[in-house]
C-alpha cells in the first residue's frame, strides 16, 4: 500500500424524510481492497453511487489522488478511472457480450478488435468469456464476468464492487477472490460492498462499517471477528437466537411415500419423501440449492398436488388440497422467491397482506375484501417485525429484500399457523434481519407450531433446528437430532452433492 | 373479366408508390420502439403532415418546402407525445392513441380552406440510363425522389442500428433503460430524439398520400395507413428489412387488387379491399414466428431514480 487513491471528506445525501448519508469520511488506499460493511439501509449503495457519479452529494468533498474530484455524471468518474460492478446487473439481455462491453466504454474500438481484447484480458485474469454470446442466456456469474471485464478493459484505478457474490456459487466465489487478489497485486484498488462478514475477513484490508448513514469505525477485518463487526454494522450486541426448549408434542405432519414429476425441464423430481412433524418441533432441511427444495415446497404449501394419503395433516389427508384450503386447516407456507413468489412486487402491503391472510385473518366477507382490516394486519406484521418502510401503501418492490423478507415470513407467523413451511427465510438478508427472522421462527415453535425450515445455510439450521435431514436429488434422508450430528455425519447426509453442483450450474 | 388490363411493369412501378406512405411512417415508428417507446399516435402524425405538407405546397408552390413541413408537422406533433410521455411520464398507450384522435381533428382544421385544391405536380425523376433499361427502367428507376428517399432511408437506419454506436446506444436504451442510465446515457433525451424522428418519417408518410399519391385532401384520407405501419413494425419483428418486405407486400396487394376490381373480377369489392390488410398481417405473422422478441422496455415508463 502507497499512499491514498481516494479520499472521501465530510459526504453528505439526503433524501425526503431521510439522511442516506451525514458527513461520511473515508480513505481508500492505493492498492487496498476496502470493504464498506452496513445492513440494509445504511447507506451503502448511496455513498458509491456519489463517487460514481450517478448522485450528487448535498455536502462534503472528494479528493482523488490529492486533486480535486466531483464527477457530475458516470463518465467523468469512469474518465478519472473509477469502474463499478452493479449489484442488479446493468446488462442488456438482447445484445452480445462485445457490444454490452462497448456501451460501458467511452471510445470503444471496432467491435471486432474489442472482441479480441475480451478474449485477452479475459483470460488473463482467469474469467473465460465468449465475446459474441447473448447475454440473456449467460448464468448469473458469468453476466458479472461481462461486467467485472467491461471495467478492466477501462484500466480502473477504483473498482467498485457491489455486493458481488450474493449471486455467485461458492466455485464462482473463489473464482472472484483470485481476481480481485491479482489486481490487488497489480495496485488496484477495490471497494468492496457487502455484508457477508466472512468473506470480508478473507479478502479485505480494511473495512468501514456504516450505520444509518454514518461511518461509525474502521477496523482490520483480519484482526476483527464476524461477531465484533456484525455488532459494530448494528450498533448493540447482537442476540443469538434462542429457543424456548420445549419438548416437541404429537405429530401433525406427516408425509409419507411423496413422489411428484419434476415440474419443469429444470426441476427435480420428489422421490418417496417421508417426514414426520411434531408440535413445537423445528426441522431443518439442508442441501445444495436444486436437490429438490423449491419442489417439496410447492409439494407442502399446496402449488403442486399428490396423492390424498401422501400428506396428511392431524389424520386428515390433505394431499389433493390447494394452498386455500391448506392455509385454512392451518398449513403455511412462505416460498423463497420474494419478489414474484412470496410476494407480488408491484402490490402494496396491504394487498399482500390480504393475499395470503384473507382466509384465516377473515380479511374477506361474502367476496368483498375488508380493507380496513387487512391494512391494520399489514400495520400490524410491520410493527411486530420491524419493517422498515413508510406505510403499507408502499409497494413491495420498494422495500429492500431484507425488510421485504421480515414481511413475507411475518405475514406466516401472525396467522398462528399450525405448521410453518419456510424456504430460505434468511437468503440475502443482513444479520441483524436474519437474527430477527430466526428468533420469530423459535418462537412460533416455542407456542407449539410445528416449523419446518428449507435452507443451504448449514449454520441458520444448526442455530434453530431440532432435527435434520437432508434434500438430495429429489430424495430425504432420515431424520436425526441436530445435537448428535458431526459435520462430517452432515456432509455424509447431504452425500451426492458433487452431481448437484451440476444440476445448480445448469439452473443458473 | 380482362386481366389482359394489368400490365405487370406498371403494376410493380405503382407497388413502388403504394408501399412508399407505410414504409416511411414505419421505418420511424421502428427507430422509436426500438428506443423502447410505443407511440400509437402513427395515424395522427402522418395525417397531420399529409395537411402541414399540402398546405404548404398550395402556399409556396414547392413540393420541396411541402415535404419539409410535412416532416416538422409530424415531429412537432410527436414532441407533444415526447413532452407527455417522458417528461410528464403519461401512460404512452393513452396518450399515442390521444395524439391519433387529436392529429385527426386537427387536420381537418388546418385543411378546411384547402378541400378540392390541386397541388403542383412532384416531378418524376427519371434516372438518367438506368430508367431507360426496359421493364426495370419502368419498374425501379422512373420514380418521384421521395421512393427513393423512403429506400435510402430503410437502408440508413438498417446500418445505423447495426454498426453504429448511436444504434447500440439507441439499442440499449430500448432493451434496459435503467442499465443504459446507470451507464450514464441520457434515456430522456435519445428518446424524445427518436420519438421525433419517427414523427418525421410518419409526417412524410402523410405528405406523400396528400401530395403524390392521390394528390388532394380530403378529412381522414390515409384511412388507417398509420395502424398498418404500426402493425408493420411489429410482425416485422423491428428489423427494418422486414419492415421494406412488408410495406412493399402491402403496396403490392393494394395496387393488384385495385387493378382487379377494375378488371372486373366477379368477388365483391369489399373482399378485395380487406386483402392487403389481410395479407400482410397473415403473411408477417407467419415470419415473425421465430425466437426475434420486442425490445425489452417497450412501453414502459422511464423515471430516474437515485
Amino acid at each position: 500500500m502507497t499512499g491514498t487513491l481516494l479520499s472521501i471528506k465530510g459526504l453528505t445525501k439526503a433524501y425526503p424524510g431521510v439522511v442516506a448519508n451525514d458527513t461520511v469520511s473515508l480513505d481508500i488506499g492505493t492498492g487496498e481492497i476496502h470493504a464498506l460493511l452496513g445492513e440494509n439501509g445504511a447507506g451503502k449503495s448511496t455513498l458509491v453511487k456519489m463517487i460514481y457519479g450517478l448522485v450528487k452529494p448535498d455536502g462534503g468533498t472528494m479528493q482523488m489522488r490529492g486533486a480535486p474530484f466531483a464527477p457530475p455524471e458516470p463518465r467523468s468518474a469512469r474518465a478519472a478511472g473509477v469502474a463499478m460492478v452493479f449489484q442488479h446487473f446493468s446488462l442488456f439481455d438482447a445484445l452480445d457480450v462485445s457490444e454490452n462491453i462497448a456501451l460501458g466504454m467511452e471510445n470503444p474500438p471496432p467491435l471486432r478488435d474489442l472482441a479480441a481484447r475480451i478474449r485477452t484480458v479475459s483470460e488473463d485474469y482467469g474469467l473465460p468469456l465468449d465475446p459474441y454470446r447473448t447475454v440473456g442466456g449467460l448464468s448469473a456469474g458469468e453476466r458479472q464476468r461481462v461486467e467485472i471485464i467491461r471495467c478492466l478493459l477501462q484500466d480502473p484505478k477504483l473498482l467498485i464492487m457491489d455486493e458481488p457474490t450474493s449471486v455467485l456459487t461458492p466455485q464462482e466465489v473463489g473464482i472472484l477472490f483470485e481476481t480481485l487478489n491479482k489486481l490487488r497485486s497489480e495496485g488496484t484498488s477495490i471497494l468492496y460492498i457487502s455484508h457477508k462478514l466472512e468473506e470480508i475477513r478473507t479478502l479485505c484490508d480494511t473495512a468501514t462499517i456504516l450505520r444509518l448513514g454514518k461511518n461509525v469505525g474502521t477496523c482490520d477485518p483480519r484482526e476483527t471477528t464476524a461477531r465484533q463487526m456484525a455488532e459494530m454494522m448494528v450498533g448493540s450486541e447482537l442476540q443469538t437466537p434462542k429457543g424456548t426448549g420445549a419438548t416437541p408434542g404429537a405429530a401433525v405432519l406427516d408425509v409419507s411415500g411423496l413422489s411428484l414429476p419434476a415440474p419443469t425441464r429444470f426441476g427435480t423430481a420428489l422421490k418417496n419423501v417421508h417426514l414426520r412433524l411434531h408440535m413445537g418441533e423445528v426441522l431443518g432441511i439442508g442441501g445444495v440449492a436444486g436437490n429438490g427444495q423449491d419442489e417439496l415446497l410447492a409439494a407442502l404449501s399446496g402449488e403442486m398436488r399428490a396423492a390424498p394419503d401422501a400428506i396428511r395433516l392431524k389424520g386428515q389427508d390433505i394431499g389433493h388440497l390447494g394452498p386455500t384450503a391448506r392455509r385454512r386447516r392451518g398449513l403455511l407456507a412462505a416460498p423463497e422467491e420474494r419478489l414474484g413468489h412470496a410476494a407480488a412486487p408491484d402490490m402494496s402491503l396491504t394487498e399482500n397482506a390480504l393475499l395470503t391472510g384473507a382466509v384465516r385473518e377473515g380479511l374477506t366477507a361474502n367476496g368483498f375484501l375488508k380493507w380496513g382490516k387487512a391494512r391494520s394486519f399489514a400495520e400490524r406484521i410491520i410493527e411486530t417485525f420491524d419493517v422498515r418502510t413508510p406505510g403499507p401503501d408502499n409497494a413491495a418492490r420498494s422495500l429492500s429484500g431484507g425488510n421485504l423478507q421480515k414481511f413475507v415470513i411475518g405475514r406466516e407467523v401472525l396467522q398462528r399457523p399450525e405448521v410453518l413451511v419456510v424456504n430460505q427465510p434468511t437468503w440475502g438478508v443482513d444479520a441483524s434481519a436474519a437474527a430477527a427472522i430466526r428468533q420469530a421462527l423459535l418462537d412460533l415453535a416455542g407456542n407449539g407450531t410445528a416449523v419446518l425450515v428449507i435452507s443451504q445455510d448449514l449454520d441458520e439450521l444448526m442455530e434453530v433446528a431440532d432435527h435434520f435431514a437432508a434434500l438430495n436429488e429429489g430424495r430425504l434422508t432420515d431424520t436425526r437430532r441436530t445435537g448428535d450430528l458431526t459435520i462430517e455425519e452432515i456432509g455424509l447426509m447431504m452425500g451426492g452433492a458433487h452431481d448437484g453442483m451440476g444440476i445448480a450450474h445448469a439452473e443458473a | 373479366m380482362d386481366l389482359s388490363s394489368i400490365t405487370p411493369a406498371l403494376l410493380l412501378a405503382s407497388l413502388m408508390v403504394a408501399a412508399t406512405p407505410i414504409l416511411l411512417a414505419g421505418i420511424g415508428e421502428l427507430v422509436v420502439e426500438r428506443a423502447g417507446v410505443l407511440n400509437l399516435g402513427v395515424e395522427g402524425m402522418m395525417i397531420t403532415g399529409a395537411i402541414c405538407g399540402f398546405a404548404v405546397t398550395i402556399e409556396t408552390g414547392s413540393p420541396l418546402m411541402g415535404f419539409v413541413a410535412a416532416a416538422a408537422g409530424g415531429a412537432g406533433l410527436a414532441l407533444l407525445f415526447g413532452a407527455l410521455t417522458q417528461v410528464a411520464l403519461a401512460n404512452q398507450v393513452a396518450s399515442g392513441l390521444a395524439l391519433t384522435l387529436f392529429g385527426l381533428g386537427l387536420s381537418s382544421l388546418l385543411g378546411q380552406d384547402y378541400v378540392g385544391l390541386k397541388p403542383v405536380q412532384t416531378p418524376a425523376f427519371k434516372i438518367p440510363l438506368l430508367s431507360d433499361i426496359p421493364f426495370l427502367g419502368r419498374v425501379l428507376f422512373s420514380h418521384d425522389l421521395m421512393v427513393y428517399f423512403g429506400l435510402g432511408l430503410v437502408a440508413a437506419v438498417w446500418a445505423l442500428l447495426k454498426y453504429s454506436r448511436a444504434g447500440l446506444i439507441l439499442r440499449a436504451v430500448g432493451e434496459n433503460h435503467d442499465a443504459a442510465h446507470a451507464l450514464g446515457y441520457k434515456v430522456v433525451r435519445i428518446r424524445i430524439l427518436a420519438i421525433m424522428f419517427g414523427g418525421a418519417c410518419a409526417g412524410l408518410g402523410g405528405a406523400y398520400i396528400s401530395l403524390i399519391r392521390v394528390p388532394q385532401w380530403t378529412e381522414g384520407m390515409t384511412s388507417g395507413a398509420g395502424w398498418i405501419a404500426l402493425a408493420l413494425v411489429v410482425f416485422a419483428s423491428w428489423k427494418p428489412g422486414r419492415v421494406l418486405l412488408g410495406a412493399w407486400l402491402f403496396g403490392g396487394v393494394t395496387v393488384l387488387q385495385l387493378n382487379l376490381q377494375a378488371a372486373g373480377l366477379a368477388i365483391p369489392v369489399e373482399y378485395l379491399s380487406m386483402s392487403p390488410y389481410l395479407i400482410t398481417i397473415l403473411v408477417l405473422v407467419i415470419m415473425s414466428a421465430d425466437k426475434s422478441r420486442a425490445p425489452a422496455s417497450l412501453g414502459r415508463i422511464f423515471h430516474a431514480s437515485g
